[in-house]
């Protein structure tokens, strides 16, 4: 249940990017999580909402995507979608590959609203 | 509404807790091993057997890591070395802040060697980086030869998989060698060596691979930053 620690690091940086933005309430969280990672999406938004029980933003959602496990080739820079753990280039065969996609756990965007009034810039309500 | 490009990781305050830590192993000279693996794949044996092997010059201390209880504090403790148990009292995982917190009682020159022995858990552990050196996976021959394919996570960020308890290979249906392509089916680079911490010479291969990595930390501590 690592999914609770990572949910209470999540509000975290919520509440640190928008310490500086008076008036603004954050709407939407959206992660890129690696399928290797081994944390379960499921499980995450429970979390989530169980940490933002009793706070202001019990409204607040998570958007996790889910990024599939890819490699590019060293040889013919093709990048593919790993199937059955197969690390070989399905274009030229090869076998030395990286590891392109699979491993994120990180933060994409953060939707706010600014003083109940939508489409207002943040910048326009400084 | 307006939507705010976000470029950290998630778990970016532990990453920088464990990059400083990582800085000042390589500072101090102390390679840093963090042990992962299921609840009973052997890690506090193995690392029971490791300390009674070692020559006693060489400078280790040891944090080991549970929910409850120091019974693995007072087992490795008998060996002489320095050893401080971390209850994390549910947590199923160390952080990089409890290894700060628990590191403040020792001098990091006095440390050629600090193991850490992760909470018994296959899944939660492979998130934290600790600052360590190497993660380094167990597995037991009493557990499945496809748990590399169901937790592939650790055996992907882990730089050596030790596959323990082979004495007992006779008695199960293990298949050693699926076991091992399929970590290198997750992991094409891992490095595996068998081990038996009740079998006579059974660390031999996991203490070569000790002495090998100890010899590389020397020679990086004594190399300029950077080159």
């Amino acid at each position: 249940m690592h999914e609770l620690s990572i949910a209470e690091s999540i509000l975290e940086a919520v509440r640190k990017e928008i310490a500086d933005r008076p008036g603004t309430r954050p709407i939407r969280v959206g992660l890129r999580i690696g399928e290797l990672t081994a944390v379960d999406v499921d499980s995450l938004t429970f979390c989530f909402e169980a940490v933002l029980k009793g706070t202001d933003w019990e409204s607040l959602r998570l958007d996790a995507r889910v990024c599939l496990l890819r490699r590019t080739c060293n040889d013919c820079s093709n990048e593919f979608a790993v199937v059955d753990y197969n690390v070989n280039c399905p274009t030229c065969g090869g076998g030395s590959t990286k590891l392109s996609s699979g491993d994120e756990l990180d933060f994409d965007y953060l939707e706010v609203e600014t003083d109940g009034t939508p489409a207002v810039k943040v910048e326009g309500a400084e | 509404m307006e939507r705010l490009p976000l470029k950290s990781k998630v778990l970016n305050e532990n990453q920088i807790v464990a990059e400083s830590l990582r800085e000042r192993f390589r500072e101090h000279g102390v390679l840093c091993l963090n042990l992962i693996s299921g609840p009973g794949s052997g890690k506090t044996a193995l690392l029971e057997r490791t300390l009674a092997s070692l020559d006693r010059a060489t400078r280790v201390c040891v944090l080991t890591g549970d929910i409850q209880t120091d019974n693995d504090a007072r087992r490795l403790a008998q060996y002489g070395f320095p050893v401080q148990q971390i209850t994390t009292g549910g947590t199923c995982h160390l952080d990089g802040r409890m290894i700060e917190k628990h590191l403040a009682a020792w001098d990091l020159d006095e440390i050629d060697l600090l193991f850490i022995e992760n909470v018994g858990n296959l899944v939660c552990p492979s998130s934290y980086d600790l600052g360590e050196a190497s993660k380094i996976v167990l597995l037991s021959v009493t557990e499945g030869e496809d748990k590399p394919l169901k937790y592939p996570s650790i055996f992907f960020k882990s730089d050596l998989f030790v596959l323990t308890k082979i004495d007992l290979l006779p008695y199960v249906p293990f298949n050693a060698d699926v076991a091992e392509a399929n970590a290198r089916l997750v992991h094409p680079g891992i490095e595996i060596v068998r081990a038996s911490s009740t079998a006579e010479g059974g660390l031999d291969a996991w203490l070569a691979w000790l002495k090998q990595r100890m010899a590389q930390a020397r020679q990086d501590t004594l190399a300029p930053a950077g080159a």
